[in-house]
């Protein structure tokens, strides 16, 4: 078997139509019918203008954690503590709204000030779990869950206790901000911020120029293959993964800011809403590289939305999507195991 | 001066005019049908808070010709990512909803919102106060009304049933997240608690242990919340043998009941939904309940024939059948594992409220001291809802810190 494109291809494809076999077994199996299935699933992501521009509304904050996540899995790091990264942005952007609430700032300068204080949270909690790497030998994944947890303690902590709104403090949130510090919309009626989406979109193009066109995007790479023979000649590793952890925080904690300035005008208590683990599926799916992710990420964002009119149509469990990304995933990293090691059998 | 009156005249219409603008009109009757929209926060048959809004929806349409329901369930960002109840509402309303159920605290804020951007559509939002003349919030939508059960008669029945009930004297209340809801419910236990001790049992009220501890929200968040299977076991190991659970899922009896097994003597009441206790019949003294369904057939039928208007309401059981599904909006069952004499006490206690009996009255103090309601001062429905403390003889936190 040769290594060369159309097999690959060919290899992905027929790994999706596993994947939709699959979950059209679980259909039946739930004695649903998989073809009006799939059509409603369809109709809810692209039948109207409004359920498209609600695709994209939650493919932002999905392609901003997923441009992060390429930067961590190409230096080898599993940055799992990606939820915690957007939980402690958003938090940041949160505390830099209330900050300048009433300081008379022009709002658009509010809004500004709000995203580069989510962008330094998100940094910020991705280094812990660096340093804890670093310095403390905690493996990411185990450090990363820990800092999970604790994001979340203290974002609740916050909304029941110092930020709760005067009167009943409320699973709701915070206090909704003023509408005139929401992101710009398209229209009144719209949730979609040209705005965010044009951030969503500069930041994979900055991910992907990063790893292709710069040293820093190539000792990334050379980090990440083999960390033992970039340190010898002359690459200082763990300053390279601290970076990395930092740049992957920054912009999990840019969609954590997406989440309260654009999408719920508050802080809340599932303010992540899963997009770290979502956006982790999303890179391994597209074997981190950068040029794909953005459709991936498109149609993960898509399914989630589409999945919401099986409950209300067909009175199906919506989780549906959920099981056809998680086959999806699995099914394409197995046809890649089976790859590389048909390759190695061949001596390729 | 006739001009002068004219424009006195033209004045005041304008200002009228204006005033009822503000005001503004409820939507328009829906007529001989309706569809109505049902957002809950969990799984549709979680046994637990979003099934009893589910039976109590499709009570509500079977009882009022021309009405159907839709739902969507698990509405809440954890489990549909980059969604907002808001954004949800309107996809029932894509398939014909003219009325959303908004029923869950999480939901209040994209309630507002959808009933804004809305003013064509109803909103029912369950459970909170955005519409309460009286209260806080006092918010003028035409189209949105308030729903809520007075639990507290059902928390107190609660009460007396662990009193009444208990050996060591201790009981202990596993709480959720700490606010004034939460802290009410708490209350309304303990005050049933110390009613029954002393009238009933003539003991003395020092001997009462009543303990709070909140495990910090509504469900168990591993490794962020307090396990509640951990803090039940922890009542029951120091000497609690009754748990009274305010969280929406059914640790504390499911931990009773294993330790029944294991030969404890230990009891727990469950929340929310009527059939809770059948998870654990042999520890389960009984269940507070809601029953939305008759409230929300009037709903229903006020949107269909024009007579919405917007309102909060806070309905209490039906005295002469506190469990009547069609008029009692808070509810009793009674679990296997109650005595026959907690069960007298229990029906002697609904016939005393029934005839007025009032435990929100004074003398009471918060927890700190200070005082709450003066020597037969009876408490507002305000100065319940938004009860700022724990009230004294209680031991928990009473605010997050």
């Amino acid at each position: 078997m040769r290594d060369s494109r159309p097999n690959r291809t060919l290899l992905q494809i027929g790994a999706i139509a596993l994947a939709l076999l699959f979950t059209t077994f679980v259909l039946l199996a739930a004695k649903a019918p998989p073809l009006a299935a799939y059509l409603n699933l369809g109709l809810g992501a692209l039948g109207s203008w409004e359920v498209i521009s609600n695709v994209l509304v939650s493919w932002v904050p999905l392609l901003l954690v997923t441009s992060g996540l390429l930067l961590t899995f190409t230096v080898g790091l599993w940055n799992i503590g990606i939820e915690g990264q957007i939980t402690v942005g958003a938090i940041f952007s949160t505390w830099a709204f209330r900050l300048l609430l009433g300081s008379g700032m022009a709002p658009g300068l509010v809004i500004l000030a709000a995203f580069l204080a989510g962008m330094l949270g998100g940094a910020l909690w991705a280094m812990l779990a660096g340093a804890l790497k670093t310095f403390g030998g905690v493996n990411e994944i185990f450090g990363g869950l820990g800092l999970n947890f604790v994001a979340t303690a203290l974002n609740l902590w916050l909304i029941f206790g110092p930020w709760k709104r005067p009167g009943v403090a409320s699973m709701s949130g915070t206090v909704p901000f003023d509408p005139s510090l929401w992101l710009p919309t398209l229209n009144p009626q719209s949730r979609l911020s040209p705005i965010a989406v044009g951030i969503a979109v500069a930041a994979i193009l900055v991910v992907y120029g990063m790893l292709r066109g710069t040293y820093f995007g190539l000792r990334l790479k050379a980090v990440g293959k083999n960390p033992r023979a970039a340190f010898l000649l002359g690459i200082p590793t763990w300053q390279y993964m601290m970076a990395s952890f930092a740049l992957c925080g920054l912009f999990a904690g840019l969609a954590g800011a997406v989440q309260v300035a654009s999408v719920y005008h508050r802080l809340i208590p599932s303010i992540s809403s899963g997009y770290g683990y979502m956006g982790l599926m999303v890179a391994m799916l597209v074997n981190y590289k950068a040029a794909i992710a953005a459709p991936v990420a498109l149609f993960f964002a898509a399914l989630n939305v589409g999945s919401i009119q099986l409950p209300i149509v067909l009175q199906l469990d919506s989780s549906l999507a959920g099981v056809l990304q998680g086959t999806l995933v699995l099914v394409v990293l197995l046809a890649q195991g089976a790859r590389t090691r048909m390759l190695k059998k061949e001596g390729l | 001066m006739r001009n002068f009156a004219r424009i006195i005249t033209l004045l005041l219409a304008v200002a009228l005019c204006g005033a009822a603008f503000a005001q503004g009109a409820a939507p328009k009757a829906t007529g001989s049908s309706l569809t109505i929209g049902l957002l809950m926060v969990g799984p549709y048959n979680d046994h637990g808070y979003s099934q009893a809004h589910f039976d109590g929806a499709q009570y509500a349409v079977k009882n009022v010709k021309g009405a159907s329901l839709i739902y969507l369930d698990k509405v809440n960002p954890a489990d549909r990512p980059g969604t907002t109840a808001s954004q949800l509402a309107e996809s029932l309303v894509a398939k014909g909803a003219k009325l959303v159920i908004f029923s869950s605290d999480d939901m209040s804020d994209e309630a507002v919102k959808f009933a804004k951007a809305h003013p064509d559509l109803f909103v029912i939002m369950a459970s909170g106060d955005q519409v309460w003349k009286e209260g806080k919030i006092a918010l003028n939508l035409p189209n949105m009304v308030n729903v809520m059960g007075r639990m507290e008669y059902g928390k107190m029945i609660a009460g007396v049933a662990a009193a009444l009930t208990t050996q060591t004297g201790k009981i202990g209340y596993l709480g959720p997240l700490i606010n004034d809801e939460t802290r009410r419910l708490a209350s309304s236990v303990y005050l049933g608690a110390k009613y029954a001790w002393v009238n009933y049992l003539k003991k003395d009220p020092s001997k009462l242990e009543f303990k709070v501890t909140w495990i910090g929200f509504w469900f168990n968040i591993p490794g962020v919340t307090s396990d509640p299977t951990q803090v039940a076991d922890d009542f029951f190991n120091s000497g609690y043998d009754v748990v009274v659970s305010g969280i929406d899922t059914t640790e504390a009896l499911t931990e009773a009941t294993k330790l029944t097994g294991q030969g404890k003597k230990v009891f727990a009441i469950p929340y929310d939904y009527a059939d809770a206790i059948k998870e654990g019949a042999g520890a389960a003294l009984g269940v507070p309940y809601f029953n939305w369904g008759p409230a929300y057939a009037n709903v229903f039928k006020s949107a269909m024939t024009g007579s919405w208007k917007s309102h909060f309401e806070w309905n209490g059981p039906d005295w002469k059948n506190i469990n009547n599904p069609d008029t009692s909006a808070v509810g009793f069952n009674k679990g296997a594992a109650l005595s026959k004499d907690a069960s007298a006490g229990i029906d002697k206690f609904v016939a005393e409220l029934a005839k007025g009996l009032r435990l929100w009255k004074g003398p009471l103090n918060l927890q700190d001291g200070s005082a709450y309601l003066k020597d037969g001062q009876a408490a507002t429905d305000q100065q319940v809802w938004y009860l700022p403390q724990l009230l004294q003889g209680m031991q928990g936190q009473s605010v997050s810190k």
